[in-house]
């Protein structure tokens, strides 16, 4: 996870470069960027969460695993994490694929 | 969220039309955490990244929604902020005669400005309220704004570039992008003939002032009565093309089962089984009371929300407190344009002690009305039921 987010950091410090005009944080915006703030969601404690957070995190903040619980179930999952490794490019090998249906279906699905 | 929802309509015995809204204080946590991005008033936050931000109940009861408490949606993460003064945007395309570089005060200065007061709503609007519920972002009511649209005509530019006989869509690119290269780019594309309506725009500003950077700065499109995802944000590229754009967001995402809703067709994008979302259904809000609410035996109160369609207008909102029996017309307020939400109130009778559930249902000029029942689609899209409120009078 740690990688993960330091991944994104690079990347959003890289489109904060782009920016000619203070980059994606002006300087007198007090409030903490999303991509900080956004560190407190916290995934359920099960076999695969490390995995699961590292990869779902390079993409998208993880607060989208619990909102969409209650839509879930195994073969949504599965179709979900195929979505995300055949059209969106998601680098999860079908070993990885596996292990993070488990846990997504384990403590994700149709629950809150 | 959905539980509870259930739970009201169990108390009800089921005889309500359409849903009683969780809208009152005590909702589930998570679909009220509440979270400010840089210049915006705190909006109840769906994901943090891609930013998903949705605008609060309270902050629709407006005329125009405030620019800070304008909902935000994205499906990327890298949004650069984009320095007005570099900003650029091309205009080609293999229908196109001359291609043209614009910067934004080639834009402000060289063509007619327009204004339109539009309705902006996410096809997604009232997703997380759906039965059974259906991934995506799980939004309530508050993906939705009306504004008043300020920028120029499009098909203006398009003519300066010079659109070929050919043409048959206007593919459109932004400069937000993925964070994996092979997580296909938020590309949109029209039928041409919307393209050219005449209040289709390249907008620059919204309520007066600059776009907000999370609206679409330095300018988007405004596509009037046709669903949020058409009016891409921070424009920068628009292509005049000959044939169908087959990029993931027109032919896989945004679609709906082919003939399950009225409105315009986009043939060029349809299939037997599926076909776009296009232009929004038509609908209601009730912004106050709040479900839940207490109002005061033999105290004046009344009913106030919004109505809105793909731009025939609204004709009618009728408010029924029978659970569906009988209905009476409420009273419109100010037409503020036919792609404008309108206002309307309705006195409510407070006389009798006891519960007191409140269906409001809108009807278009064109005909239509809000259904009762929801029509199934694997996206969640075109929420438009009639609501009610469940209120106490004590």
């Amino acid at each position: 996870m740690k990688a993960a987010l330091a991944h994104w950091r690079a990347l959003a410090a890289s489109a904060l470069a782009l920016g000619s005009a203070g980059g994606w944080l002006g300087a007198a915006e007090p409030q903490a960027p999303p991509q900080l703030q956004e560190e407190t969601v916290q995934l359920k404690e099960a076999p695969g969460r490390e995995l699961t957070a590292g990869r779902c995190n390079i993409c998208h903040s993880l607060e989208y695993i619990p909102s969409n619980a209650p839509a879930m179930n195994r073969g949504v999952w599965q179709k979900e994490i195929q979505k995300m490794k055949d059209r969106f490019g998601a680098p999860i090998t079908d070993e990885e694929a596996k292990q993070i249906l488990d846990y997504l279906d384990g403590s994700y699905s149709g629950k809150s | 969220m959905a539980t509870r929802r259930e739970l009201l309509l169990a108390a009800t015995g089921g005889c309500l039309i359409g849903r009683v809204w969780a809208t009152d204080a005590g909702a589930a946590p998570e679909a009220e955490a509440l979270a400010s991005l840089p210049g915006k008033r705190p909006l109840i936050r769906r994901s943090f990244r891609p930013p998903n931000f949705e605008t609060p109940l309270a902050e629709l009861a407006a005329g125009f929604t405030s620019n800070d408490a304008f909902f935000v949606r994205y499906h990327l993460s890298v949004i650069p902020r984009i320095d007005p003064a570099s900003w650029r945007l091309e205009v080609s395309g293999a229908s196109a005669h001359r291609p043209l570089t614009l910067s934004l005060k080639d834009l402000q200065s060289g063509f007619e400005h327009a204004e339109v007061v539009a309705v902006n709503q996410c096809a997604g609007n009232r997703r997380g309220l759906f039965t059974p519920r259906v991934p995506g972002v799980q939004w309530g009511s508050g993906a939705m704004g009306n504004a008043r649209w300020r920028g120029v005509r499009l098909r203006e530019v398009l003519q300066r570039a010079g659109i070929a006989s050919d043409a048959l869509e206007v593919v459109f690119g932004g400069a937000d992008a993925p964070v994996m290269p092979a997580t296909p780019a938020f590309v949109k594309s029209l039928p041409v003939e919307r393209a050219l309506d005449e209040n289709t725009l390249v907008a620059f500003e919204m309520n007066g002032r600059p776009l907000p950077h999370w609206n679409g700065a330095p300018a988007r499109l405004v596509v009037p009565g046709w669903v949020g995802t058409y009016w891409t944000k921070h424009l920068t590229s628009i292509r005049i093309e000959p044939r169908a754009f087959d990029g993931f967001w027109m032919k896989t995402a945004y679609r709906v089962p082919t003939g399950a809703f009225p409105g315009v067709r986009f043939t060029s994008q349809e299939t037997a089984e599926t076909t776009p979302v296009t232009e929004l259904m038509v609908n209601s809000l009730i912004t106050s009371p709040v479900s839940g609410a207490r109002l005061r035996r033999s105290a004046h109160a009344e009913l106030a929300g919004k109505a809105w369609d793909a731009g025939a207008g609204i004709e009618g909102v009728e408010v029924s407190v029978d659970g569906g029996r009988s209905w009476r017309d409420a009273t419109l307020q100010r037409d503020l344009g036919r792609f404008a939400w309108r206002d309307f109130r309705f006195v409510l009778d407070t006389s009798s002690a006891g519960r007191l559930d409140v269906a409001v249902r809108a009807r278009s000029r064109n005909g239509a009305k809000q259904p009762d029942k929801l029509t199934p689609n694997p996206s969640g899209y075109h929420d438009n039921i009639v609501q009610t409120v469940s209120l106490e009078v004590a």
